[in-house]
């Protein structure tokens, strides 16, 4: 466990100091939301209509931003091997990274969310529920994430190639996230979203670490 | 330190790619024996040191310790290895003794590390002065001298380092000749592969370029 904590600790001061991390990605977030009151123009019904699905994409959009980094610096610099021979299980040493990336990442996104979709006249109804949605979602994105970033791991500017394996895969995360929202603002139950979202977070906790640790060992090799 | 063993390859086989890099290749390393794999670049030296860690797989034979595969209990064989690539693994914008922290906390298995052990390692490479410096500021020479500062720290038995001496001064050089000798006095097991020779009293040889070469 300490070993876990001691992983998860350095990534976040890792993230913190190069300025690669949280402050990047909410700044990109809060460009692209303000991006689309200025590109469609202030028309409230419009902006409340769509605000759900524009959060929710520029969200996935921010946390695919430090994803190519996730592996690829102690791939480059040999601290991959020195990780693959300690003596955590490197499927747990995926899981630790992906925890760091999410507090580093997702939560930030997490907080910042509610605040644009209220610049974006969305319902009071959906504020919260959007925060449950983005607390169920954004784990996900970060381990779907990883696995797309340890098959790049070797792969120079393989930031595309790691955006065209992954967007398909947020897909479900993005309709049911945003459903969830939808549901909230027109008086439905949005509880059965919620639900999706957490079992594909489960899935993604259960099936994530393996293929991006098999993916990892296959570039090691 | 954890008793020292008998380390064997046999019969190793070394593919990259396409390429047969080595074939049926046999070393023993004993309880306070010392190895040097000498031999041209591309002979396989770092390779055969990533077969030792269990980085990778090798294409034929086996690696055995006290007789017993390596494969069979690799978290065992994992536990008792530290590993200097020729790659520093140190992180820029943290400093040598935050780099040297983390690597030793999660190579010991209780995860911690008293400061005073931390502050001796460094001390033995000249370090103290940049203890807390970022690595990005580091020159080649403390850069190698910040990684093999982990080996002053760790508790494994089996010492598998690939160049150590790259970049290094005479003064770090002898240190580095130091901690090894008195790794092997403690039953300790050392596998260098180097260009120089570091003149490890009683060590045998390998050189990897005396053998013949692979058919392709």
């Amino acid at each position: 466990m300490s070993h876990f904590l001691a992983i998860i600790r350095r990534d976040i001061k890792l993230a913190l100091r190069q300025g690669g991390g949280a402050p990047l990605a909410v700044a990109f977030f809060i460009l692209v939301v303000t991006f689309f009151p200025l590109g469609i123009g202030p028309e409230h019904a419009l902006l409340e209509r769509i605000s759900a699905g524009v959060v929710w994409v520029a969200a996935l959009l921010a946390a695919m931003l430090s994803l190519d980094r996730l592996f690829q610096a102690d791939f480059e610099d040999g601290g991959l091997d020195l990780l693959a021979l300690s003596p955590l299980p490197l499927e747990l040493i995926v899981v630790a990274k992906c925890t760091a990336h999410w507090l580093t990442t997702g939560l930030p996104l997490l907080i910042a969310a509610p605040v644009l979709a209220l610049l974006l006249d969305m319902a009071p109804d959906g504020l919260a529920v959007l925060a449950l949605a983005m607390l169920l979602g954004t784990p996900s994105l970060s381990l779907i994430g990883a696995i797309g970033a340890a098959l790049t791991v070797g792969i120079r500017r393989g930031g595309v190639l790691l955006s065209l394996l992954v967007l398909p895969l947020y897909v479900p995360v993005l309709i049911f996230g945003a459903g969830a929202v939808e549901a909230a603002t027109s008086a439905l139950a949005p509880r059965p979203h919620l639900l999706i979202l957490g079992a594909l977070l489960l899935a993604a906790l259960a099936l994530a670490p393996w293929a991006s640790a098999a993916a990892l060992r296959l570039n090691l090799d | 330190m954890t008793a020292g063993g008998t380390f064997e390859g046999r019969g190793l086989d070394c593919v990259r790619g396409e390429r047969v890099i080595f074939e049926d290749l046999d070393f023993s390393v004993e309880a306070g024996a010392a190895l040097m794999v000498t031999g041209p670049n591309g002979s396989g030296k770092s390779s055969l040191l990533r077969l030792a860690a269990g980085l990778l797989r090798p294409a034929g034979g086996h690696l055995l310790w006290d007789g017993a595969e390596i494969t069979g209990a690799i978290e065992v064989h994992r536990a008792r290895l530290a590993f200097i690539g020729h790659l520093d693994a140190l992180k820029p914008s943290l400093t040598v003794a935050e780099n040297l922290s983390f690597w030793s906390a999660l190579s010991t298995t209780h995860g911690r590390l008293d400061d005073a052990a931390l502050d001796a390692a460094l001390n033995r490479f000249g370090l103290a002065a940049l203890a807390n410096v970022a690595a990005r500021l580091l020159s080649a020479g403390e850069r190698r001298r910040a990684a093999l500062a982990r080996l002053a720290v760790s508790s494994a038995t089996l010492w598998l380092l690939d160049e150590p001496t790259a970049a290094l001064d005479a003064a770090s050089t002898a240190a580095l000749i130091e901690l090894l000798e008195a790794h092997r006095a403690g039953g300790g097991l050392v596998v260098v592969a180097s260009h120089v020779d570091l003149g490890l009293s009683g060590a045998a040889a390998l050189d990897l370029g005396a053998r013949p070469r692979p058919t392709p």
